[in-house]
């Protein structure tokens, strides 16, 4: 008896590579348009942006007019904002991730803190704000300052500096916990001299992806009440503040045609902000990548 | 000898002191969800004190900032959201599973090392610059071609926010793809399948409770989103089925009462918590599903 009618499969053969190959087309094709839209979206950016974008654009401060309206206000608290949420988040990350790495036991609690951890990632950053503004803004009272907006968004990126940092940490090969605990160092001794400055590099990593989605999130800001039109520089952290993202929004929401341009080259300098950040954390992966 | 053993005891203390005080900070992320749950609860039941529950439930008007008479009926919200996140899944589902078949089962590996990154840049640009894409580029082209589309609608930032979510379709699914074991494949190749009959025969079906978990996922992203429907979908809370206008999701009239000066204390101000609150609700009932999904259906191999 055969199994396979020779015929049969001659005859259908054609069709069949006819079907693959229109579909192997269709699916490239789709992928491609995913690009096709990163690309128009960023030459569009540039091509309305970069004519408004010069030296003076980044040491003016907001304005009415669209000509003399800078970004360093917005510039100066960002980097500010970053000042608060890059420790705070980074102390609440890895704690949190060392705890569960190395000394949660396997209970429900742990179970608990686990299934959280990765439901709060899927909280709306809006809701964040919320949070922020009962919270921080109103209960604790520290108004729309720049600690307030830090704490909302330190708590918005913990879940992703935890995931990251327990990755770093388990990704540390157990012979060195063994070496260390055989030359008679302490758990803490062990995590501090030799898991920690063995994972930093992945926990760096994830640290700055996580802070350059901070550094671009705008929902929770408003929420909190962080104003736009802002004509001083901070100088502390309870010192009311802009950030670009708010900045960016201001200007598009605007009506007039002019101020999309000035959006577009506030665009251009989140961007290259974030291309910086994202360059640091590929230079420390491939740096200190695979070390053992 | 002493100060060896005070240097001793130290130490232990240390050691007992360290795990207590991570777990601290562990229980950071729990009181968060708490805080949250708290503060929309909390402040949602204020809300109900002023506004009644089945109005805001079953309401088909939403006219707070009316003088006469304030109406809170957060259908609309939810219908907007709805038309944003439709438009967004007709866009993302296609293209994203497209692009997870095609980086899985036909891309060479160095295509693939070329393509995943790209990809995965679209998903690291803040919403506030596609809220910008939308509002200046694709809302303009939209009119381009349908002259009847107002400056704002629920298609263009629709379309945005499809392009934002497809990334995470392509990846999580390309995920659940590339752990479908290669000797299955392979073993459906040897029997003379072409690659789109193991794809679709065989990648596919063993993947898909990664596939639907990334797109439930991209669903709660998809209703969350803020920035893209704040800027280009508009503030017109409207019960009907009309796309080409301007609309309101549940995120955009959160900015817009933030954004305004709703005094504290107003009903106004309690009511972003109860949209807030019924937009968790969303969300999380979404999440659990993906999470319940890529559990109970997984394949495994």
């Amino acid at each position: 008896m055969r199994y396979v009618e020779h015929d049969t499969v001659v005859r259908r053969m054609n069709g069949r590579m006819v079907v693959n190959t229109i579909f192997k087309s269709i699916f490239l094709l789709a992928t491609l348009t995913a690009l096709l839209a990163l690309f128009v979206l960023m030459y569009q950016i540039v091509t309305q942006g970069i004519s408004h974008l010069s030296f003076g654009f980044l040491t003016n401060f907001a304005s009415r007019f669209p000509e003399q309206a800078g970004i360093k206000a917005a510039l100066v608290g960002s980097i500010w904002l970053m000042a608060v949420v890059a420790p705070t988040s980074i102390i609440l990350g890895v704690g949190s991730a060392l705890y569960l790495e190395e000394y949660a036991r396997q209970n429900r609690i742990t179970t608990f803190i686990r299934m959280n951890i990765s439901n709060l990632a899927g909280v709306p950053s809006v809701v964040f704000g919320l949070l922020g503004l009962t919270i921080f803004v109103r209960a604790l009272a520290l108004g729309n300052s720049i600690l307030a907006a830090g704490f909302t968004m330190s708590l918005l990126i913990l879940p992703v500096i935890i995931v990251a940092s327990q990755e770093a940490i388990r990704s540390v090969p157990g012979e060195l916990r063994d070496a260390s605990y055989g030359m008679g160092a302490t758990k803490w001794q062990t995590i501090v001299k030799i898991i920690l400055p063995a994972a930093i590099p992945g926990i760096l990593t994830g640290s700055i992806l996580a802070l350059s989605r901070a550094i671009g999130e705008t929902a929770p800001l408003i929420v909190i009440g962080v104003p736009v039109i802002i004509q001083f520089l901070p100088a502390g952290v309870m010192d009311t503040f802009t950030a670009l993202p708010m900045q960016i929004y201001d200007w598009s929401s605007r009506p007039q045609q002019e101020f999309q341009q000035v959006a577009a080259a506030g665009i251009i300098v989140l961007m290259v902000v974030l291309l910086l950040m994202n360059s640091v954390a590929v230079f420390i992966r491939n740096k200190f990548e695979k070390r053992y | 000898m002493i100060a060896q053993s005070k240097g001793k005891k130290n130490k232990q203390f240390v050691e007992k002191l360290i795990p207590f005080i991570l777990f601290l900070i562990a229980s950071v992320s729990v009181l968060t969800t708490i805080g949250i749950m708290l503060t929309l609860i909390v402040e949602t039941i204020t809300f109900f004190t002023r506004v009644s529950i089945t109005e805001f439930i079953f309401g088909t008007t939403w006219l707070p900032f009316s003088n006469k008479e304030a109406q809170y009926g957060i259908l609309p919200l939810i219908v907007g959201t709805l038309k944003v996140t439709l438009i967004a899944i007709l866009v993302a589902v296609p293209i994203g599973i497209s692009a997870a078949i095609y980086l899985s089962d036909y891309a060479s590996e160095n295509v693939r090392r070329v393509l995943k990154p790209m990809l995965e840049v679209l998903a690291g640009i803040p919403t506030i610059v596609y809220g910008f894409f939308a509002l200046t580029f694709v809302t303009p082209v939209l009119q381009g071609f349908f002259p009847d589309i107002k400056i704002f609608n629920a298609i263009s930032p629709g379309i945005v926010v499809g392009i934002m979510i497809i990334p995470m379709i392509a990846s999580l699914s390309e995920d659940a793809m590339s752990s479908v074991p290669k000797s299955i494949r392979e073993g459906a190749l040897a029997m003379g399948s072409t690659k789109f009959e193991v794809a679709w025969k065989i990648t596919v079906p063993a993947a898909m409770s990664g596939i639907v978990a990334s797109v439930v996922l991209a669903v709660s992203r998809a209703i969350g989103e803020t920035m893209i429907v704040s800027l280009a979908a508009g503030s017109t809370p409207r019960f009907d089925g009309d796309f080409t206008g301007s609309i309101q999701t549940m995120t955009a009239y959160i900015v817009q009462v933030s954004k305004g000066d709703a005094g504290y204390g107003t009903t106004i101000y309690y009511s972003i918590y109860a949209v807030g609150f019924t937009l968790f609700i969303f969300t999380m009932l979404m999440n659990i599903a993906a999470n319940y999904v890529s559990k109970r259906f997984r394949e495994e191999y």
